[in-house]
């Protein structure tokens, strides 16, 4: 933790995955030598099929798992053993099930729980926490317990509570699974609104093409594709390729999506 | 099995206390040198988990079901020290949170359902892994065995406790023949059902039974231009090595729990509730008064069925056991760990020695 | 015990029972039910007093009566294994309408069913004028080992997916024409047990990951933390110490 922020150069891309390979205890191998760079402020949306190594490789980002092979660095700073504390604050994961993510009685502690576990406390913990809560509009739910709130509620404390660590990049795993259109949009418009950079995995290629102006695509255990995402999703072979499908109707061309 | 207000004495419910108290202290460290800090998540939804599955009835015949009572399908399943940790959290919110099994009981209840269960079932389940030839079957075929004796040693600890520190003397022959006959009863019950759910849990994720993790790993690809070369040799930290540990604490439990079955053994001449509550059966008086066990709650429901004996376990002993359980449980833990703090202690490292 | 039937317990209110710190009520009802076991059965207008006590401190609490009775039916099976005792426990024999029973048996069902309902109805008034979370921070107050206490929290979090879970299992396997009817169908609802064994299992592993993933190393942080002054506490034990007035009268008259 100590050769922390002062020393890395605010250039330092966001996230720098290179040569990773992992392998499973079980010995099935799941990562073959990603590389992947996302620089600071980007969306970037991980594509991928089932079984590709999305999820493998997220669990990486924070040190959770650990590379076989292979670096990771968030900000400059290698993921290793002695920088994990400071590297789970920099790197905010929100996982697919809001259940998983959301585990203490209230809203309010489980929001509290990121921050302090790296020590802040009193008013400056309960103000860091009211901010999270108002970044997603769910501060009015702060005393409620997780259970009673609708999925795309529970979602959104989900992003909160890791936007309550101030993280260099924010890694979302399916953001969009489960919600009903309304709750889709309005986590949409949440992330727009975040001066944060964006690392999301999804199977969800509308919203991919809504939100991250760039897309990579993970197959095999390796990146086989970087592109805009408009690009991406517009080349029909490699779409087929790597199990990626449109949905009914949908034209990636015919849309208007910022340019990176 | 829930001991009533009021049943036990004083000193017996002290003992149960302490004892109770040392089991889940030995526990607590256990389970966190079994799990690491992944024991809490896990403890905590195994502990959800028997709750649930204490509401999943099984359906004997006419009307009339069962329920596991997950002693001994807890302690094969994620081993002793984290059985004792859930099943002990499980009864202190029933007594605390719900005013179902009396904030009284704990030290009684947790010894009795609790560690006395979760040891003999373990042990059983151990000693016969080892003897069996390494199948699948044999591992059914020890969970049904370990299930099947934990549940009547379960009311012979109850049985001891009170025959010890009973409050009122009741006649103690024809309602043990009826306990007995009806423990086992039960226990046939509990050994179906949890072999049938270890078979269940072996089908699909045999890790989660018992350590059958690790194995040699194959080096690592890289994927270059879709071929694949070796990778450079691995950067992870080589796994620290176990450090030998004491089984002090597993020794005090396993004697404890010996001495309680012994005592048992020999002093049968004893009465319980449960052999009561059979006898109520018997004369006709109270079909319904169910026992924590796999027979038949005929509600069908664990909810009204079983609660209320928790609710009724309260009384001196569990007074007792609580403040005992507390404040000794709280030193114990410290005592343990201050002396138990052994450098370098692995975790996923498995549970043999109080086989 | 379903957890539907956890949530009915507690009552939302803002009497000043329901203001009290968490662990002055927890070391009051403990206190209240030790004094309760100790009282001499024979002093039975003792029992009585303690039970206006607890019906005073549900009328502070604004709990009503119906609510509490409704809480005590728990008790319903084990008053039946009570009545049995007077006629199985040896001893000196009386007449009661008509029919004979032992004078020891009565008084140990008298005994076992005083000390116990008033142990149920203390427990059911802790447990309707405290929410669950404030049990735990009481508990933990009271230096439960934290272990024990984050268990007891993660139990109490995940009770209602686990259950749901179950639940959505049950519909599942009932709409594929599944009824379980007897001894037969055990292996098919083990196999749900086992499911749901496996997918709490690997949700405790996906939580501590989320939980590692936000700092988590081995404790909790204390986010909250309950405290009492003297005068909350001195509130608290009046319960208690009244009682034991109560209880050192039974023993001395």
């Amino acid at each position: 933790m100590d050769d922390a922020s002062p020393h890395t150069p605010p250039t330092a891309p966001s996230l720098e995955v290179s040569g990773l390979a992992y392998a499973y205890p079980d010995g099935h191998q799941a990562l073959f030598g990603v590389n992947l760079t996302v620089r600071r402020g980007e969306r970037v949306a991980l594509l991928g099929p089932n079984g590709a190594g999305k999820t493998t490789l997220v669990l990486h980002l924070n040190g959770i798992l650990e590379a076989g092979s292979g670096t990771v660095r968030v900000a400059g700073l290698p993921v290793a053993k002695r920088n994990l504390a400071e590297i789970r604050r920099r790197v905010g994961i929100v996982f697919q099930d809001p259940d998983d993510q959301l585990f203490m009685p209230t809203v309010r502690e489980d929001v509290a729980f990121g921050p302090a576990c790296a020590g802040l406390r009193g008013p400056e913990l309960e103000e860091r926490v009211l901010r999270a809560l108002k970044q997603v509009g769910m501060e009015e739910y702060a005393a409620r317990p997780p259970h009673h709130l609708s999925f795309g509620q529970r979602r959104r404390v989900a992003v909160a509570t890791v936007l309550a660590m101030d993280p260099e990049i924010l890694v979302l795993d399916e953001p969009s699974s489960n919600l009903d259109p309304a709750s889709r949009r309005e986590l949409a418009d949440i992330l727009r609104s975040l001066d944060v950079t964006v690392l999301m995995v999804t199977h969800d290629l509308p919203y991919a093409l809504e939100l991250c102006p760039r897309a990579v695509v993970l197959s095999e255990g390796v990146i086989a594709a970087d592109d805009r995402t408009q690009d991406l999703l517009r080349d029909e072979e490699l779409m087929r390729s790597h199990r990626l499908e449109l949905p009914f109707g949908f034209d990636p061309g015919a849309v208007d999506v910022p340019s990176p | 099995m829930h001991v009533p207000d009021g049943f036990i004495d004083a000193p017996v419910s002290v003992a149960a206390g302490v004892f109770a108290a040392g089991a889940v202290a030995v526990s607590l460290r256990g389970a966190r040198r079994e799990l690491d800090e992944r024991t809490a998540p896990l403890a905590g939804l195994v502990a959800a988990f028997i709750f649930a599955v204490q509401m999943l009835n099984f359906p004997v015949a006419a009307g009339t079901s069962g329920h596991l009572m997950g002693g001994a399908l807890a302690a094969i399943l994620v081993g002793p020290r984290t059985a004792v940790l859930c099943l002990s959290v499980v009864l202190l919110l029933q007594g605390v949170f719900f005013a179902d099994g009396g904030l009284t009981a704990l030290g009684v209840n947790v010894t009795v359902m609790g560690v006395v269960t979760v040891v003999v079932a373990y042990a059983v389940f151990r000693l016969l892994t080892g003897l069996l030839p390494r199948a699948r079957r044999s591992v059914t075929a020890s969970a049904f065995v370990a299930a099947l004796v934990s549940v009547p040693a379960s009311a012979a600890a109850f049985t001891l406790l009170y025959w010890i520190g009973g409050t009122t003397d009741i006649p103690i022959g024809k309602v043990f023949t009826a306990m007995i006959g009806v423990h086992v009863l039960i226990g046939i019950g509990e050994a179906v059902i949890t072999a049938l759910t270890v078979g269940a849990v072996l089908a699909v994720r045999p890790d989660l039974v018992h350590g059958v993790r690790g194995g040699p790993a194959a080096p690592l690809k890289l994927r270059v231009d879709g071929a694949l070369v070796d990778a450079p040799a691995a950067t992870r930290d080589p796994e620290p090595a176990a450090a030998p540990r004491s089984s002090r604490g597993l020794w005090i439990t396993g004697l404890v729990s010996a001495f309680l079955l012994a005592g048992f053994v020999s002093f049968y001449a004893s009465a319980s509730p449960d052999g009561l509550e059979r006898v109520a059966a018997d004369q006709g008086i109270d079909e319904k008064a169910q026992e924590h066990g796999a027979a038949g709650s005929p509600l069908a429901d664990y909810g009204v069925g079983d609660i209320a004996n928790a609710r009724l376990s309260g009384g001196l002993a569990g007074v007792i056991g609580v403040s005992a359980t507390v404040v000794v449980g709280t030193g114990v833990f410290r005592v343990i760990r201050r002396r138990g703090e052994e450098p370098g202690t692995a975790p996923h490292d498995r549970d043999h020695e109080n086989a | 015990m379903g957890a539907g039937h956890a949530h009915k317990l507690y009552r939302q209110g803002h009497s000043p029972v329901h203001g009290l710190p968490p662990h002055c009520k927890l070391v009051a009802v403990f206190c209240f039910v030790l004094v309760v076991v100790c009282t001499p059965r024979e002093a039975m207008w003792a029992f009585g007093l303690y039970a206006a006590l607890l019906g005073a401190v549900a009328a502070a609490a604004r709990i009503p009566a119906g609510f509490l009775l409704k809480r005590l039916v728990v008790e319903v099976p084990f008053v039946a294994f009570a009545l049995l005792m007077p006629f199985v426990v040896p001893g000196e024999q009386t007449t009661v309408l008509g029919v004979s029973v032992s004078v020891p048996g009565l008084w140990g069902a008298w005994n076992v069913l005083a000390k116990a309902t008033l142990g149920v109805a203390a427990s059911v008034l802790l447990a309707s004028t405290t929410e669950l979370r404030a049990v735990l921070l009481g508990l933990q107050r009271l230096k439960l080992p934290p272990l024990l206490v984050q268990i007891a929290s993660f139990m109490i979090r995940y009770g209602d997916v686990v259950t749901d879970e179950m639940r959505r299992m049950a519909i599942a396997r009932r709409s594929r024409g599944f009824e379980a009817r007897g001894v037969r169908q055990w292996r098919v609802l083990a196999a749900s047990a086992g499911a749901l064994f496996i997918r709490s299992y690997e949700r405790g592993e996906r939580v501590h990951l989320a939980m590692v993933s936000r700092g988590y190393a081995g404790t909790m942080p204390v986010i909250d933390e309950v405290t009492a002054d003297r005068r909350q506490w001195a509130y608290a034990a009046t319960l208690p110490v009244l009682a034991l007035a109560v209880c050192l009268l039974g023993w001395t008259l």
